[in-house]
């Protein structure tokens, strides 16, 4: 089999992805389960700057503004992510997501 | 001073204002509330002579000052003021024999502890008496008309704890309601007819010439606008309440049911004159001249001094509604006039006397007053031969001339002439009756032996009355008579009265005669003793005591046919209608029942199943909705999958 | 080619140990070196600008702030070694990241994509200022609010509150049902 560049390149935030998204789903650290969606938004970064690099139109610079972008939003998530997390530590004395379902209806 | 018509609304305001004053005075202030009523009074006339002065300038025109009231869908009801002579004079009239009235009644009522209201009560009925007068429509006429009737219903009513006043009030307000109705039932159809209710409107008011011609039914609606006049001014079928009226104090008594209320027909006729056919004018003068003759029979034989004077009252304005009727409206108002002050006189000079002797009305217990109440006596003996028509000094004789002077020109007939001419006998003789049995003679009763003369503000009034009523005779005698110039430009003096002079003077002596024959020659002695001419005819005189039993002829059929109607409604609402009404009422349980049941086993149910079910899906969706973050990751993962899935099986690309 | 591969392989396997980890603080570093990584494929890729952002952002930034909330968030006492229902949890994010990794991974090799290998294009600083300050300006500026909007917000998540509402709510929530408020426990 032969795959190219591009096909590697997918096939890595795909795995990035899948890891971020069985890192979300097993863990019950509330921080780790960010982390894991962390990942999986890079991992759409890293298809972003695939298809910019191998499609037909890589110098209009939109997928590289677009990840700049994504990293913005990104880095606010964060911040703002784990200043919940703080918030359900200060309620409940730990950060077990399970736990969190205080809001629930 | 003149005052212009736009301005005319201020002669009423006043004392309406004096009203409201008196009535937030607060209570006792008898003097506040009196000098207010005095002085918007006296304000009142000087204006009313700035009124005459403006409207003698040209005494043909009729000024007017009409405004919309408010807008209807068709048209506007539009009021206004009217100032021509016959108003002037009236407000001139009004203004100040109320306020000589007022004065008195400022000694009158000193003792009374509810003279602030007494003094309200004055103000309203001159408010609404004077504005009754500027009406310039028909409407606020009516209006005023009705207050006035209110005034007079307060004021009859006053001494309310005495049973007889109260029934009095009642009575008299009664009575004059069915006038009323008439009344209104008049000004309806005229507007129907016309349109409007203005009597002067610049071509278009119903008093116009040019309406007038167009006016069809107008003998109908003469006849009812009289209704209220007969109703108002004391006339035969419905005179029966004016006697009554007498419980009221004596200067209500002067002022409304002598002086200016009971003119208010008058005045109303002698507005609407043009209004009348020649067959209402027959009913009228007819009616006149019944009231005038019944009036001055019954007084014969009355022996409540108040009683005699309310009976002659009567009697006088049947002869104004006689002149009227035979179409003469300047003598009627000129008899309207000079009556109310020389009324207003003896009304007062009784007012004087009653207060005197401790409230002592019938006059077998009076008597021999005349040497301590020598003013009241001077005064009160002017007036008496103004009534009676002693000639040539008094006016009465010369109003009184001048509608029997109208009555014989009559081309009809004859017979309210004759009348009239009986009358003026029986005045002569029930006044000297009148006069002899209070004022000569010595003292028969307790209050009479201790009477003795008033105050000045009662006194002052009386002169002043006096001295008017026997001046005020000029201004209409058959040489000079400015006063029927004035009100109507197109008067005819007609000359040649002076055998009709001479017959009612003859009369007017005979009636004097024979009144002192029967009772100045031998006085009576004591107050138990029979009357003379009840020894003469005992049996007429029974009669003419009972009133001629009108009283109990009313009770006797419309009281009693009311009776019946009432039992009759009674037995109608308990068994008729009651069980309609309880009928209904089951119904309406029954069907609230039934209303109920289906509620609460149809519809309540259903609603209460749709939100049960409603809830328990909510249930359903709040128990799949954790707040386990995990679960919602993995189904949107699972989800993705499964769509994806979806997709290539379906063939979708 | 090697490179590429060589970078993903690192990336994935530091990834991975992250997330496997007991230990947060060894998870947080693991991660970093990850997300350098990251920046290393960007580099790669010709995107340096992209890089340098991933650098600062995400090394540099995102890095301290989850090592500050791990330090945080420590619990009082140790978590359950091994909480009753995580290996079946295991399993289940296995199965699901499996399908999902599947269909991805048979997307990509189904799907006919251009297999040019081209050369590296190139988009300066200057360009890409000049997109962001231009085209993308509007874009930009709601960037700058939302970034600010999250700093605020999550200043306001953090910040302490004077008096711990949510303590006094974990107590009424633990009491017995029909007990009084009022006397807690300092009742005689």
């Amino acid at each position: 089999m032969s795959l190219s560049s591009l096909q590697l390149c997918l096939l890595f935030s795909s795995a990035l992805f899948c890891l971020g998204l069985m890192a979300a789903l097993s863990r019950s650290n509330t921080i780790l389960v960010l982390l894991g969606v962390e990942l999986m938004l890079n991992a759409a970064n890293v298809n972003f700057i695939a298809f910019w690099r191998y499609g037909p139109n890589p110098e209009a610079a939109t997928g590289v503004v677009f990840v700049l972008f994504a990293i913005a939003v990104a880095a606010a998530e964060a911040a703002v992510g784990l200043a919940l997390v703080i918030a359900i530590y200060r309620h409940q004395k730990n950060i077990r997501l399970q736990e969190a379902t205080r809001l629930k209806g | 001073m003149s005052l212009s018509v736009q301005l005319l609304w201020l002669i009423p305001a006043l004392p309406l204002l004096a009203a409201v004053v008196g009535t937030l005075a607060p209570r006792g202030e008898f003097k506040l509330s009196a000098s207010t009523a005095i002085a918007a009074l006296t304000l009142s006339f000087l204006l009313s002579c700035g009124a005459l002065i403006t409207a003698l300038a040209d005494p043909s025109a009729h000024l007017t000052s009409n405004f919309t009231w408010f807008d209807l869908g068709h048209g506007a009801v539009r009021l206004g003021w009217l100032l021509d002579p016959l108003t002037a004079l009236m407000c001139v009239m009004v203004t100040f024999v109320g306020l000589l009235i007022f004065v008195f009644s400022t000694g009158y009522m000193r003792d009374d502890a509810n003279a602030k209201q007494f003094f309200c009560f004055l103000s309203l009925f001159a408010a609404a008496m004077l504005g009754l007068i500027i009406a310039n429509s028909l409407l606020l006429l009516f209006v005023c008309w009705e207050l006035v009737g209110l005034a007079s219903y307060l004021l009859i009513g006053f001494w309310f704890h005495k049973p007889e006043a109260a029934a009095a009030a009642k009575k008299a307000f009664i009575t004059t309601r069915i006038g009323d109705l008439g009344l209104l039932l008049g000004l309806l159809w005229l507007y129907d007819s016309t349109g409007t209710l203005l009597l002067y409107d610049e071509g278009q008011g119903v008093l116009d010439p040019v309406v007038l011609a167009g006016l069809g039914g107008s003998t109908a609606i003469g006849l009812l606008i009289f209704c209220g006049a007969v109703g108002k001014s004391g006339q035969f079928p419905l005179h029966v309440w004016l006697p009554d009226a007498m419980e009221g104090p004596t200067p209500v008594s002067a002022l409304i049911h002598a002086a200016t209320m009971v003119a208010a027909g008058v005045f109303l006729m002698a507005r609407v004159f043009p209004l009348l056919t020649p067959d209402a004018l027959i009913v009228i003068a007819f009616t006149g001249a019944i009231t005038a003759l019944l009036g001055a029979l019954i007084a014969c034989a009355q022996s409540d001094l108040k009683r005699i004077l309310a009976f002659s009252t009567v009697s006088q304005l049947g002869y104004m509604m006689l002149a009227i009727g035979v179409g003469s409206w300047v003598a009627a108002i000129f008899h309207l006039l000079t009556h109310a002050f020389f009324k207003a006189l003896l009304f007062l000079g009784a007012g004087s006397v009653i207060h005197a002797a401790h409230h002592e009305q019938d006059i077998r217990a009076l008597g021999g007053l005349r040497g301590p109440m020598k003013t009241t006596f001077v005064t009160f003996a002017i007036g008496m031969m103004a009534l009676a028509g002693v000639p040539f000094l008094f006016s009465g004789f010369w109003s009184k001339e001048a509608v029997l002077h109208a009555a014989h020109g009559w081309g009809f007939s004859q017979i309210p002439f004759y009348a009239g001419l009986v009358a003026v006998v029986l005045t002569a003789f029930y006044m000297t009756r009148l006069v002899a049995e209070v004022f000569f003679g010595h003292p028969r009763g307790n209050g009479a032996a201790h009477a003795h003369e008033n105050t000045a503000a009662m006194t002052l009034p009386l002169g002043l009355l006096a001295a008017c009523t026997i001046l005020l005779g000029a201004i209409g005698t058959p040489w000079w008579p400015w006063l029927q110039r004035t009100l109507d430009p197109e008067f005819l003096s007609e000359p040649g009265g002076a055998g009709l002079m001479a017959t009612s003077i003859v009369l007017v002596a005979l009636g004097l005669g024979a009144g002192w024959a029967l009772y100045g020659r031998k006085l009576r002695q004591k107050s138990a003793a029979a009357d003379p001419l009840a020894v003469i005819a005992p049996r007429a005189f029974a009669f003419l005591a009972a009133r001629m039993k009108f009283d109990k002829l009313y009770a006797a059929t419309f009281g009693r046919l009311s009776d019946t109607l009432a039992a009759c409604a009674d037995a109608l609402d308990r068994h008729v209608w009651d069980g309609v009404v309880r009928l209904l009422a089951r119904l309406g349980r029954f069907t609230g029942l039934v209303n109920r049941e289906a509620d609460e086993e149809g519809l309540n149910a259903g609603f209460d199943a749709t939100s049960e079910s409603i809830r328990a899906t909510a249930k359903a969706y709040s128990r799949a909705h954790t707040g386990d973050a995990h679960g919602y990751l993995l189904m949107i993962a699972f989800g993705f999958v499964v769509l994806v899935f979806a997709v290539l099986v379906g063939g979708g690309r | 080619m090697m490179a590429l591969i060589l970078i993903a392989l690192v990336t994935l396997a530091s990834a991975a140990a992250a997330m496997l980890l007991r230990n947060l603080i060894h998870s947080a570093l693991l991660l970093t070196a990850s997300w350098a990584g990251l920046a290393a494929f960007y580099l790669w890729a010709g995107a340096e600008f992209v890089a340098f952002a991933q650098v600062l952002v995400y090394v540099g930034a995102i890095s301290m702030v989850v090592l500050f909330a791990v330090l945080l968030t420590r619990p009082p006492q140790p978590m359950p070694v091994t909480p009753p229902n995580t290996l079946g949890r295991a399993l289940v994010a296995l199965i699901t990241g499996g399908a999902v990794l599947g269909v991805f991974i048979g997307a990509i090799v189904s799907s006919p994509l251009p297999a040019t290998a081209a050369p590296a294009p190139t988009v300066s600083v200057k360009q890409l200022g000049l997109e962001l300050a231009g085209r993308h300006a509007g874009a930009l500026l709601i960037v700058g609010a939302l970034l600010t909007v999250a700093l605020l917000g999550a200043v306001v998540l953090a910040a302490t509150d004077r008096e711990p509402v949510g303590a006094s709510l974990d107590d009424v929530r633990g009491r017995p049902p029909g007990t009084p408020l009022q006397k807690s426990g300092d009742a005689p």
